[in-house]
Order: structure tokens, then sequence, then C-alpha cells
């Protein structure tokens, strides 16, 4: 009996613990937008974490787009070979890279790259004091760390998963053309027929919704981090952990409001 | 006592974590102009007591006036304004490693967030920390380095001249001498004492060396035990007629203090 209640004891407080962190959360989100239309808005941080989500993952969300737009077609070939359907290949490559993949796939590296960056960076501030210094020296350290960085997050992704559509579908492309012998001008023609604008759009609006939560989880959990460097450890591991659940949360719910009508 | 209002005044100050009771009731007046020392054991809660009058640590009860004005139960928009005419140098620097020097140095210059004075233009800021380095006995070039490449008593210094670069009303120094070599620390001592008269900045400095506490301070109190259990002159530090002050300003290994090395 008393087993069973520790269970549920046990089950009851990790279910309040969620609830209290999704709340800090959110808290933590509104005061970071709240920044947004109170100046002054620090445009040197902003334009610096930009570059570093937009440009410096660059190269890493092309290979994996490039890649997994290659692995898409080859499997569907060998899947849908037997009833003589190739030609679905280049529209289940567009539409899965456009709708999913890209969006997902550049999450998640984004997540890994800029979430634990940003994560250990801004709890090295906390835990060597310089969190507290900013306030001393007039700024406000929300302002000055979380805001720039959540509207660089939002507006980067999007330009990212762009990037990763354009080349998921060409390593698709090259990938049923140069080994799957297909012809180039129908497999384009196939593509352009298929994949619709919304399909895009909605991969570029879960794009934004991803690089905010990213950026989100990176700066809460620095800026609640403590105790030395352990603490700036353990704040990066959740970041990128916690950006990575929430991603794929969000994605499920993002999907099921667009695509399932 | 009543011509003046005490730039600093707090009554009845208790913080606690967890269980751990770091202040209890701290009574401290500090007059405009003037400078005190409080020295105490470590872990004793100086740092705390600084931290929460600059708004970092909430405290749990007791009352923070500056200038006759309750900081805690002020809206958060004023009270901002309010610890803004503070500069505080913390304990371990906290140079903001992301920034070159003279940035650090000129931060609360260009703050955009800054109240009190105009903010001032890169160019214009730069010059000015260049001279406040060369108060601190570093040279402008330094500015361009990061605090990286800087020594320990370097970092010190470089966090020093941030403190000081606004010439705030009110100054707090968490152990400005620790870690600086004697001759240096006597220097950083004399510049404490030349901003406090020069500026007519009121001081709060911690600090475990008696020398600078006589020489920073013109008051100095006791931590122990979450209490200021003696106030005085500094001048006084060295024969306080108090058991506890006399062992700790001593250092004497037997006295009323024990340290509690086991826990
Ligand atoms: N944020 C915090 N959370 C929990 N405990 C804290 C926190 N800050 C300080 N303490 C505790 O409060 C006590 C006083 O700390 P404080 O930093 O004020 O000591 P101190 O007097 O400045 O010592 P030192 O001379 O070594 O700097 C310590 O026991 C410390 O563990
Ligand atoms: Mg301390």
């Amino acid at each position: 009996m008393n087993v069973i209640l520790d269970f549920i004891a046990a089950l009851g407080r990790a279910a309040l613990n969620l609830v209290r962190t999704a709340g800090a959360l959110a808290l933590f989100g509104l005061a970071g937008l709240s920044h947004l239309v109170r100046p002054p808005f620090y445009w040197r941080i902003f334009l610096g974490s930009l570059v570093e989500i937009g440009f410096f993952s660059l190269p890493v969300v092309a290979l994996t787009a490039l890649f997994s737009g290659g692995v898409i077609a080859l499997q569907s070939y060998t899947g849908f070979a037997q009833y003589h359907v190739q030609s679905a290949i280049a529209g289940i490559v567009v539409l899965s890279v456009t709708r999913e993949l890209g969006p997902v796939l550049a999450g998640l590296m984004v997540a890994g790259r800029v979430g634990a960056a940003m994560a250990a960076e801004i709890g090295t501030m906390r835990v060597t004091d310089q969190v507290d210094a900013l306030t001393t020296l007039s700024t406000n350290p929300v302002k000055y760390l979380v805001t720039p960085r959540l509207l660089a997050g939002t507006l980067a992704l999007p330009f990212l998963v762009l990037v990763a559509d354009i080349l998921g579908v060409l390593g698709g492309f090259t990938v049923s053309v140069v080994k799957l012998d297909f012809s180039a001008p129908a497999y384009i023609a196939a593509t352009l027929a298929t994949v619709k604008p919304i399909d895009i759009t909605v991969g570029l609006a879960k794009a934004a919704v991803f690089g905010f939560l990213i950026a989100l989880m990176g700066c809460y959990h620095g800026y609640h981090s403590r105790g030395g460097a352990e603490g700036v450890g353990a704040a990066t591991t959740s970041a990128v952990v916690g950006a990575s659940i929430l991603l794929l949360a969000f994605d499920y719910l993002l999907t099921d409001v667009f695509f399932s009508q | 006592m009543t011509d003046a209002t005490p730039k600093i005044r707090i009554r009845g100050l208790t913080k606690s974590f967890g269980p751990k009771r770091v202040l209890d009731g701290i009574d401290l007046d500090v007059m405009p102009g003037t400078s005190c020392v409080v020295i105490g054991g470590s872990g004793s809660g100086k740092s705390v007591l600084l931290r929460c009058i600059l708004g970092l640590i909430a405290p749990d009860s007791g009352s923070i006036e500056i200038d006759g004005v309750d900081i805690l139960t002020l809206p958060p928009r004023r009270r901002e304004g309010a610890i803004e005419k503070i500069g505080m140098l913390f304990q371990n620097g906290a140079l903001f490693d992301s920034l070159s020097v003279w940035e650090n140095v000129a931060f609360g210059l260009m703050a955009a967030g800054r109240r009190h004075g105009a903010r001032m233009a890169r160019a214009e800021a730069r010059a000015h920390a260049g001279q406040v380095l060369e108060q601190v006995g570093l040279d402008p070039s330094v500015g361009a380095l990061y605090p990286s490449e800087l020594s320990g008593g370097m970092q010190k210094r470089v966090g020093l001249a941030r403190a000081i670069a606004s010439q705030p009303d009110i100054l707090f120094f968490d152990e400005p001498t620790t870690g600086l070599d004697p001759i240096m620390g006597a220097v950083i001592d004399g510049l404490i004492v030349d901003c406090v008269r020069r500026l007519g900045s009121t001081a709060i400095a911690i600090t475990h060396d008696m020398a600078s506490a006589q020489r920073i301070g013109d008051r100095a109190a006791m931590l122990y035990q979450g209490k200021l259990i003696w106030q005085g002159a500094a001048s006084a530090l060295l024969d306080s007629g108090n058991p506890m002050v006399d062992q700790f300003t001593h250092g004497r290994r037997e006295g009323p203090i024990s340290m509690e090395l086991r826990r």
C-alpha cells in the first residue's frame, strides 16, 4: 500500500515540477519578448547572434539537408520500385523535406550548436557574477542577454530552413538522376507539380517557432544556472535536451494544426 | 545625527538561505561622504549584505534606505534609478569576458538604459576609459586587451575602474585589494580614499586586510553570526576593547570566536 502511495506521490511531484518549469519558462519567454517593444534594443548583440546562428550554422545544416534528401530518394526508390511508381519519388522528396525534415533536422542541428553555446555563455556570465554586474551598470540583463537572442533565433532559423529545403531537394535530385537514372527535366517537373506554397510556408513558420524555442531554452537554462563550471555544464545539457524535446512536441502540434484538415 | 540623513540606512535586515540565517537583523548607517569598512570571517555574509543593498538578492525582512527612501518598497523602475547611483567592484571582478577592457570600463557610460547623465558616444567613452585606466595605474593601451589576457591583479584594477568610471554617488568594494601586491594594494586604497574625498562619494568596503581597513575607512563594523557585533571608528579597530574584534583583527586562534572548520 505504502509503495503505491509513494509511487503516486512521486508521480505527482514530477507532474508539479513539470508544470512549474513550464510556467517559469513561459514567464521568462514573455519577459524576454516584452523588452522587444521597450527600447533600448541591443543591435550589436542581435546582429552577433544572427550571424552566429544564421551564417555559421549553414555548413552543418546544408550537409544534413543534402544527405537527408538523398537518403529519402534512395529509400523511397527501394520501397516503391516494385509498384512501378518511381515518378512519385520527386514528390515524396520535396514534401518530406519542406514539411518535416528541413525544419526538424535544421532545428535539431541548431539546438545542438547554438542552444548549447547560448546556455554556456550566459551560464558562465551568471556564475561569474557578470549578469549581476550588468544590473549594477544600468543594464537590464534580460533585455541585454535574452531579447536579442530570442529575436535572432526566430529570424535565423526560417532562413536556414529555406536553404535546407533547396539543398534537400537537390540531394534527392542528384541521387535520382545520377544513381537511379531518372530524367532530370521530368524530376524537376514532378517536383514543381507536387509542392504547393503552403508546404514551404508552413515549414518556415515551424522553423520560426523552433528557432524561438531553441534560443529560449538556451537563455533560460544559462540564465538560471548556478554552482560553477559543473552547473554551466548541466545547463548546457538541459538546454539541448529540452530544446530537442520541445521542438519535436511542437512539431507534432503544428503539423496537427496545419495539415490534418 | 539630526542635521543629515544617512546616505545608507539599514534597519533589521534579515536574509536566510534555506535553514541558514546569513543576515540576522543588521542595523547600519553610513553618512554621506564617509566610508565604512565591513570586516568579518569568510562566509559571514559580507557579500550578501552588499548584494541585498544592490537589489541582487531580496532580503527576507528589514528596510534599506538610500537618501532617506526605502528602496525595497519602491516600484522596480524607481528602484533601478536609485541603485544606478551605486558603483560596485565585485569580489571576483566579474568583468565581461566577451568585451575588451575599455568596453568594460566604459560599459556604464555607454549603457543605453542610463538614467543619470547623458549617454556617451563610443569614441568619447573610449577616451574616458583610457583616463580611468590611468587612474588605477594601468596603461591606456591595456584597453584594447581582453580580460582573459590580464593578470588577476590587473583584472581587479579594471573592475575598480569600471566601478568608478561613472563617478557614482555610492561605491561598494568587495575585497578591493585581495590578490594585489602590497604596493598596488596601497595605491588602490589611496584611490578609494581619493574617490571618497574628491567626489564626495559614500563607500562601503569589505576587506580582510587591517592596514587597508584603517587606510580606507572612517568607520568600521564587524559582522559575526549574522549581526554587526561592533561598530566604531576605523582607527580603533586594533584596540576596540571588544574581545571578538580583537581576536579577529589580531588574527589569534584562541578567543571567543571558534572557527567552524568541521562541517
Ligand atoms: N545565492 C546563494 N544561495 C545560497 N547560499 C548563499 C548564496 N549566496 C551566499 N550564500 C551563503 O551565504 C553565506 C555568506 O556568503 P557571503 O558570500 O556573503 O560570504 P562573505 O562574508 O562575503 O565571505 P568571503 O569573505 O569569503 O567572501 C555563505 O555561507 C554562502 O554559502
Ligand atoms: Mg564575499
